[in-house]
């Protein structure tokens, strides 16, 4: 999967499954704050997540995630990552 | 004490979707029961059942709501928002004022079933997704409301069988009666799916009638072979006759009497005597006589015993009064958590239309049933005063009086 497809992918389900306002995701701005998520919400952040790309994110994988260029980020050297 | 009126009402049935709906369809004795095929791949004795959409809440209510909603808090909400409409109380009211929730559910199968399907599959309960809690206990329908609606007032579910949202109504009557609420949100919720009935079917509870769904529960009937199980939910608003008056609600009805009973016998059976003591009690608490009922709605759920015991504890206290009577779940089958609330619901839109609506299948009658005034055909009626029954597994009895206030 390249790097866009990935990017794709991610706004697919932050809009699907998030309802995320598509003109609203940038990669400047921040993920916490454009989705309004909470605590409860980042437990679905880690479902969507195994459920699109198949591995298990860690609560303490977004203490350094504050901007969606950073969650794509995080998430293509995931996918990327040797098993 | 205060007198504690109706102000609102609200319902999410098989037989319609709004109180508009189900009073035409009361009115016109149509079933809202049929057949669901899946139940046959996955056992079941039998595929009947009530049918109602799952409703889709994208519109009405934000993503974390819906999260946290299995059906029945859904059929919840739509009751609820609907009573609360009626009642005319608005957000300003909800923000200024001490509103509660007592709302009967005895069940959250299909959430349980899923979140320990996924935990199961996948090894991992983070994966089992944040909302799979609030769906899975059995308080999802009051969590989940009195946060929606922001009430501040008494909140917690009233689990006691088929007789949950009957007894909501009359813990919701005792607590603005004594004052320690001026106005209580009160209903029963009951979800539809297979999984919820898979245990219910398996005691070989219901109609095998399968060749003719919309025949197939026929209360207090000879022919009858068991109950056809239903759900949604049904929403009643109880306040205190002053709040009512001071804001100029409408009055929809006077909640004058609850009575209610346990078996201490079986854990299915039902019994004469303690049905009977819950009928006699709620006649005590309004203060009037049989002679002042001018209908009951029974129980009645379809099963060859439950039907003939209630037959008995009816006519044992009732005697040859000829009060008409009839069985609701002649049409909707039976609601169980949901039923006790939605059969208020249902005898205040008879009460305010002036008929009794029809126990529908209602052909031959057996030695019991020949005893009570059965209307097996809509009839016009005035009804000043009505009587609810509603008895539940392990013995759980309870009975409503409502008054009309002219």
């Amino acid at each position: 999967m390249s790097n866009q497809e990935i990017i794709e992918k991610i706004n697919g389900f932050l809009v699907d499954e998030f309802e995320a306002d598509i003109n609203l995701i940038t990669p400047e701005a921040s993920l916490k704050e454009t989705l309004d998520l909470d605590s409860l919400d980042f437990v679905d952040l880690v479902v969507v997540i195994e459920n699109n790309f198949g591995f298990k994110a860690k609560g303490e994988d977004f203490v350094n995630i504050k901007t969606f260029q950073d969650f794509y980020d995080y998430i293509i050297q995931r996918v990327n990552q040797p098993a | 004490m205060n007198r504690v009126v109706i102000t609102g009402i609200g319902v999410y049935s098989c037989i319609g979707q709004n109180v508009d709906e189900v009073r035409d369809s009361l009115f016109k004795g149509k079933s809202g029961i049929g057949f669901d095929a899946i139940r046959k791949e996955m056992g079941f004795r039998s595929a009947l059942t009530g049918i109602l959409p799952v409703p889709n809440l994208k519109d009405k209510l934000h993503r974390r709501f819906r999260n946290s909603m299995p059906e029945e808090a859904e059929y919840a909400f739509l009751a609820t928002d609907e009573a609360l409409k009626m009642a005319k109380i608005d957000d300003a009211f909800l923000d200024n004022n001490i509103v509660g929730i007592l709302y009967g559910n005895d069940s959250t199968a299909r959430a349980v079933i899923e979140g320990i399907d996924v935990m199961r599959a996948k090894k991992d309960t983070t994966l089992m997704g944040s909302g799979s809690i609030f769906q899975s206990m059995n308080s999802t329908i009051t969590m989940n409301l009195s946060t929606i609606f922001r009430l501040k007032g008494i909140n917690f579910t009233v689990s006691g069988a088929c007789a949950s949202g009957s007894h909501s109504i009359g813990m919701g009557y005792f607590l603005i009666k004594h004052g320690m609420q001026e106005t209580v949100i009160c209903g029963g919720g009951q979800e539809v799916n297979p999984h919820s009935m898979g245990a219910f079917d398996g005691i070989s509870a219901f109609s095998v009638r399968e060749n003719e769904p919309t025949k197939a529960s026929r209360p207090f009937d000879k022919n009858r072979d068991g109950l056809v199980p239903s759900g949604g939910a049904a929403t009643v608003i109880l306040e205190s006759y002053e709040n009512a008056i001071k804001r100029g609600a409408t009055i929809l009805g006077e909640v004058i009497g609850y009575g209610f009973s346990s078996n201490g016998g079986h854990i299915s059976q039902p019994s004469v005597e303690g049905s009977a003591r819950s009928l006699k009690m709620s006649l005590k608490d309004a203060g009037i006589s049989v002679k002042d009922v001018d209908y009951i709605n029974a129980h009645a759920t379809s099963t060859p015993i439950g039907d003939a015991f209630e037959a008995r504890a009816i006519h044992e206290v009732f005697g040859d009064a000829k009060c008409p009577v009839t069985s609701t779940k002649s049409m909707t089958g039976h609601e169980c958590w949901m039923a006790g609330a939605s059969e208020i619901v249902y005898s205040l839109l008879m009460m305010h239309n002036s008929f009794v609506a029809p126990n529908i299948n209602f052909e031959t009658p057996d030695e019991d049933s020949a005893k009570l005034n059965i209307v097996s055909k809509t009839i016009e009626k005035n009804i000043d005063v009505f009587l609810s029954n509603s008895f539940g597994f392990g013995g759980t009895n309870s009975s409503l009086i409502v008054k009309k206030i002219k």
